[in-house]
């Protein structure tokens, strides 16, 4: 995978993906080894993702390599009136791999184009973050054992969402049953349930799922955030349907995990944290070792 | 009697004739298809009668055949055109356009998100549905539908 760049999930075959979960299973047994030492990565943040951007940098750091980079457009030079073209040509010519966040759509693809290092897209828009949908699957993985024939229960903003748009396609791979969870407002929409129309997979749509909830193996709850609603009284009917709480996880699998992108705001109710099914800061942690998986990949160091 | 003037529109020897292109998109596809920028003679007629399109255009090109990757890029503003390949005053072969698996630079992406509406990087779909021509932006990978297609 020596130099490619990672843009959308669906840059990557099946085996690719397997690969980087294999090496992530690596990393996460030693996390703190000089891989990157002399290398310098570049961390542009257009918009700011504290998350994701503490996430790759504590990444590369444990690797021993340098970053430079901002972390807020109004820090450098696009506040004043560079287009990206030159922002990426120039920072090109500073390091070895670019990671790249950008709230225009296809602003990654574009960036891969033009810059001759690896561009790793960190989000960008609405469009895709396939990072998260790797940790996703490398945490699937590690709590299932196996990623093949699990049942997926989406939990919130379907509509919206687009960690839940790229870990539905990911996972059709490997003959998933997906519920999803989700307000009228907000349901999956009709091309990615056509999408899986024509895999031959079978998927679900409830308004809630106190009564289902015993077959889920992994339960990805998202937030339902309030401006996403034209009426808001709407919002107030249905912002407590979409709760996670304690009490519900009685007759779930013992195999079965909760996962959350974060930042989580109230859809998981914080009575639910110290129950072991509870998954999202792991999930958080293996999102690290996910990300050295993939820097090693495209700098052909693994 | 008086003579009625009459302008005739001479019949090609060699070259290619385009029929059938909707009146209103016949800059777009001399755009498209770069005859503003070529010396060879050229003749077109615009607003002529049409059963099916209602006002048509007729466009003869002296001297110049093309290839079907090239003609097939007129698909998006005259879906319907109708190819007549001339050789020494005689149609030799007859075309229909056919729409492309790809679209490089014709179309406009509809996402007002998108990277392609806000910096110069020439747009690039993929055609999802060819019957209803759907598209697929190689940015920031939303369709954009016939009915929403711009054309540059």
């Amino acid at each position: 995978m020596k130099n490619r760049s990672l843009v959308s999930i669906d840059d990557f075959s099946t085996d690719e993906i397997l690969r980087i979960l294999d090496l992530t299973e690596e990393f996460e047994k030693e996390p703190t080894q000089k891989l990157l030492e002399g290398k310098v990565i570049a961390t542009l943040f257009f918009e700011p993702s504290t998350r994701t951007r503490l996430s790759f940098e504590s990444a590369i750091n444990r690797l021993g390599g340098k970053i430079v980079g901002f972390s807020d457009a109004s820090s450098s030079s696009v506040s004043k009136g560079e287009t990206l073209k030159d922002t990426i040509l120039t920072v090109n010519n500073y390091c070895d791999l670019i990671v790249m966040r950008h709230p225009i759509e296809g602003s990654a693809r574009y960036a891969s184009e033009i810059a001759d290092v690896p561009v790793i897209n960190a989000g960008d828009g609405a469009n895709q973050h396939p990072t998260q949908t790797l940790l996703d699957l490398y945490s699937i993985r590690k709590t299932q054992g196996s990623l093949d024939n699990l049942n997926i229960f989406m939990v919130g903003d379907l509509k919206y969402g687009r960690t839940v748009h790229s870990l539905m396609m990911a996972m059709s791979r490997w003959n998933t049953t997906f519920n999803f969870i989700s307000p009228e407002e907000l349901k999956m929409p009709d091309e990615f349930k056509l999408y899986l129309d024509n895999l031959g997979l079978k998927y679900y749509e409830h308004n809630d799922f106190t009564d289902i909830i015993s077959k889920a193996d992994i339960i990805y709850m998202t937030r339902v955030q309030k401006e996403r609603f034209s009426d808001p009284i709407e919002y107030e009917k249905v912002k407590n349907v979409y709760v996670l709480r304690n009490s519900m996880l009685k007759n779930t699998k013992t195999n079965m995990r909760i996962l959350h992108p974060l930042p989580r705001v109230n859809e998981i109710h914080q009575d639910v944290d110290s129950n072991p099914k509870a998954y999202y800061f792991e999930q958080a942690l293996n999102g690290v070792y996910t990300r050295q998986a993939i820097v090693c990949s495209l700098l052909g160091i693994k | 009697m008086k003579e009625t003037k009459q302008m005739s529109v001479s019949a090609i020897q060699n070259g290619t004739v385009i029929d059938h292109v909707p009146a209103r998109n016949l800059f777009k596809v001399i755009q498209i298809l770069g005859l503003d920028r070529i010396d060879n003679q050229i003749t077109f007629g615009t607003n002529l009668e049409s059963k099916k399109l209602g006002r048509k255009a007729i466009i003869k090109i002296s001297g110049v055949f093309f290839e079907d990757e090239d003609i097939n890029r007129i698909a998006l503003v005259a879906p319907d055109a109708k190819l007549n390949i001339i050789k020494d005053y005689e149609v030799v072969e007859k075309k229909v356009v056919e729409v492309p698996d790809n679209i490089v630079g014709i179309a406009k992406c509809m996402n007002p998100k998108c990277i392609t509406n806000f910096e110069s990087v020439t747009t690039r779909f993929k055609v999802v549905s060819k019957k209803n021509v759907s598209l697929k932006c190689h940015y920031c990978e939303k369709i954009t539908t016939q009915e929403n297609m711009q054309i540059i």
